[in-house]
């Protein structure tokens, strides 16, 4: 029986999302975008649509309902080099069930993404490497151990370099989830 | 009180005023249809759904109220799929009623199912699917709010079989703030900094030119456009949207612009130094290619819809919001600025007015448009529109739609299909009233023409309406004068008819080295004069100059039923000035090259 084949590599530049806090890329080519919409059904394939109909590319995306119940937010991250951030957000505006939207600068997000991994072998390899990224060993079995890592996507680049040598059967990451940071630090020149 | 789901929609649109609806029932939307007896509101019974979206685009058209049109689930509903697109593409206001299979069959495939409203989510402004007979007088309400308010456009609401005979409680919302929109919140006022820069941009201007779009139409602003042109001297394009918006007779009006514009109307936008784009969304056939669009061009642009502000060319003072009140507000602040009113004593730009000017304002640092008027009116005098009727020769397409100008009233209503038929109509007519052109601009709808103007009569039964179109078009919806013919809605129909699929033959001719493929129609098959007879119009055939007035004369004369005229026209004929698709509007091709079309 062959394992099932890894998901193909998400990022495209380098193995990181350009522009989170460790890619150290210069100009961003990828920006956050937060919706607030409303929690109807059809909401995001409204969301969706849009991107597709409008050759905008989605790099992420999570979604899931605000601690109000009538809205959710959605997070998108995407590729600007695939068209204005300024005409993205005027159009995804325009959409009856987006009610607010908000663009995130890396610099003034504070960006989480979480991953489980499922690594071949026992757990006593990677105790180190899951030690020290504060990782945790979530599942068990004869054959793997799942690993679960929340943090900046940047570190989760990392963690997933590190962690391949191990032999990975299967990854998924969440897409990025942003908030404005609450003390803004200056835009990088 | 308890009314069914039915009852509630009928008696929600009749909250909204609305007079007359375009449909064809069928099993789905069967409840809706019975209390429809019982109802103030007009029903007409199209023969194909595509009608009944056109006919509530053409009531939209006219009336500035959005039209109404219902059909059933399934193929019903992906019938009306083209009128919804093109509503989207010219901004026109309709709401489209689809009956549903029941909310308990929605997702098997049941018969007649159709996910009508992920079909059309992109080409909606927004659409509905109700899924409890409470809701659906607040759908409604919010649906009319969405289609005419901000940008207008279509929107579909779609409702469930089991929904329209549910009982409900019958309410109405008392006002927008009962309605569930957080997210909708249209603009209308402009910026008045923005607004304020915009009109110095203007003062200091030496080659303006007003760029109307249909925006103008949409905000009932022409009079608004008018007193801007006016007080400023400047010039005025309208788009193929906005024909009709500034009087085509004003002395400050170019024309249309674009690839079949003329060439003083598209050269002017070149030569420009400042474009004022007024409810015009800078559309490739407008622009030609856009990176040598009006390269010396500063750019105000006013759009309803912040996201055209920069979606096509980057402007250099961008306003939200309503026309009507952002050139209101302009004229204000032009006002603030020295440039008074035109008074009669004061008139500094000669024959085409402009206003007063007071000592030691900007307005009285303004450049002298005189020398721009002057190399605008030459090129006019240079390359007016230009054809030839030979005495005897082939019936000239544009002879046949001035003569129809020149006998019908100023403010006949026009409506057009799509090709050359309906450039010739756009460049030929004179427009000097907003609201009497209607055509289908963005979307470039095919078979648009009978089935709007239907809708148009329907909404303006007052006015003449003629239909201007061609064979290719008319064979695709005619049998909407079934309808006209039933309901006693007197349309005339001018077909324009060179037995081609005419444009599509042009390109061949031009760009495909005289290969033609697939365009050939034949010029009596069908008949069109016992077509029409068979729909319950009158039919007339004219073949040559001299019958085309007599013919019109006699086709005014009838106001009982529908009338067609199958004009048959010189097939190698061919609409210029053209500016071919991808080159820059500097590559006009005026008219024929030597020895071209004489066959």
């Amino acid at each position: 029986m062959t394992p099932p084949s890894p998901p193909p590599a998400p990022p495209p530049a380098g193995g990181h999302i350009p522009g989170s806090q460790m890619a150290g890329l210069g100009a961003p080519r990828h920006h956050i975008v937060t919706a607030m919409v409303e929690n109807k059904a059809g909401v995001l394939a409204r969301v969706a649509s849009l991107f597709s109909r409008r050759g905008f590319n989605i790099f992420s995306l999570a979604v899931a309902p605000t601690d109000d119940d009538r809205f959710s937010r959605i997070t998108i991250v995407v590729d600007v080099e695939s068209a204005p951030l300024e005409q993205i957000m005027k159009q995804l505006d325009k959409l009856i069930n987006v009610v607010s939207i908000t663009e995130l600068a890396p610099h003034e997000a504070v960006e989480r993404e979480m991953l489980l991994v499922t690594v071949s072998g026992g757990r006593a390899p990677l105790a180190d490497l899951v030690d020290s990224f504060d990782a945790a060993i979530v599942d068990e079995g004869p054959d793997g151990v799942t690993v679960m890592l929340a943090g900046t996507p940047g570190r989760i680049d990392e963690f997933e370099e590190l962690v391949r040598p191990f032999g990975i059967t299967e990854l998924q990451r969440t897409g990025l989830v942003a908030l404005p940071k609450l003390s803004p630090v200056p835009a990088p020149t | 009180m308890r009314l069914t789901g039915a009852q509630a929609l009928i008696k929600s649109l009749e909250m909204e005023h609305v007079e007359v609806i375009f449909g064809l029932p069928g099993g789905a939307i069967l409840p809706v249809y019975d209390p429809i007896l019982d109802s103030s509101i007009r029903h007409v019974l199209v023969r194909h759904e595509q009608g009944a979206g056109h006919m509530a685009e053409g009531y939209a058209h006219v009336t500035g109220r959005p039209g109404v049109a219902m059909v059933t689930s399934g193929p019903g509903a992906t019938n009306i799929v083209t009128p919804l697109a093109d509503a989207m593409m010219d901004s026109i206001p309709i709401v489209v009623i689809t009956g549903q299979v029941a909310t308990t069959a929605i997702g098997t495939d049941a018969f007649q199912e159709c996910p009508i409203t992920g079909v059309t989510m992109d080409i909606t402004k927004h659409n509905w699917l109700v899924t409890d007979a409470q809701d659906l007088p607040r759908v409604v309400a919010e649906a009319f709010h969405v289609a005419t308010t901000g940008r207008p456009g279509p929107v579909l609401v779609d409702v469930p079989k089991d929904v329209s005979n549910a009982m409900m409680d019958w309410y109405w919302p008392s006002s927008i703030d009962a309605l569930d929109l957080p997210g909708y919140k249209p603009v209308t006022e402009g910026d008045p900094v923005a607004i304020r820069s915009a009109a110095e941009l203007i003062l200091a201007a030496e080659r303006p030119v007003i760029y109307a779009g249909g925006g103008i139409l949409k905000a009932r602003a022409a009079e608004a456009l008018r007193e801007l042109a006016e007080r400023t001297g400047i010039p005025v394009v309208t788009t193929l949207m906005a024909r009709g918006a500034f009087p085509d007779r004003h002395p400050l009006c170019l024309g249309m612009p674009g690839m079949h514009g003329n060439y003083t109307a598209v050269t002017a936008m070149q030569r420009a130094d400042l474009l004022i784009a007024l409810g015009s969304r800078f559309d490739d056939r407008v622009t030609g290619k856009i990176s040598a669009f009006a390269p010396d061009a500063k750019v105000i642009h006013v759009d309803i819809d912040a996201a055209e502000l920069g979606k096509v060319r980057r402007p250099d003072v961008a306003v939200a919001g309503d026309c009507r009140s952002v050139i209101e507000e302009l004229i204000g602040a032009l006002e603030s600025l020295g440039l008074g009113p035109v008074d009669g004593t004061s008139v500094s730009g000669g024959p085409v007015g402009g206003g007063g000017v007071s000592a030691g304002s900007l307005a009285a640092s303004r450049p002298d448009l005189g020398p721009w008027l002057g190399q605008v009116r030459g090129w006019q005098k240079d390359f007016p529109l230009a054809y030839d009727q030979e005495e005897g020769g082939a019936l000239k397409p544009q002879f046949v739609v001035e003569t129809l100008r020149d006998a019908t009233p100023d403010d006949t209503i026009v409506v057009a299909g799509v090709g050359q038929h309906q450039m010739w109509a756009s460049q030929y007519w004179k427009f000097d009233n907003p609201y009497t052109w209607v055509n289908s601009g963005g979307a470039g709808t095919m078979g648009f023409a009978v089935p709007a103007a239907v809708g148009a009569k329907v909404g303006r039964p007052d006015k003449m309406v003629w239909a201007i179109d061609g064979d290719g078009c008319f064979q695709m919806t005619a049998q909407e004068l079934v309808t006209a013919s039933a309901e006693r809605i007197p349309i005339k129909v001018a077909i324009l008819n060179n037995a081609y699929l005419g444009m599509v033959r042009q390109w061949q001719e031009l760009f495909y080295e005289e290969r033609y493929s697939e365009v050939y129609l034949s010029p009596d098959l069908p008949d069109y004069v016992k077509w029409a007879e068979a729909m319950g119009c009158v039919g007339f055939k004219v073949e040559s100059a001299e019958e085309v007035a007599p013919a019109i004369e006699k086709a005014n004369g009838i106001d009982d039923r529908p009338v067609v005229i199958d004009f048959r026209t010189d097939a190698f004929e061919k609409v210029y000035p053209m500016v071919p698709a991808g080159a820059s509007n500097d590559d006009i091709i005026v008219g024929p090259a030597a020895g071209e079309g004489g066959r």
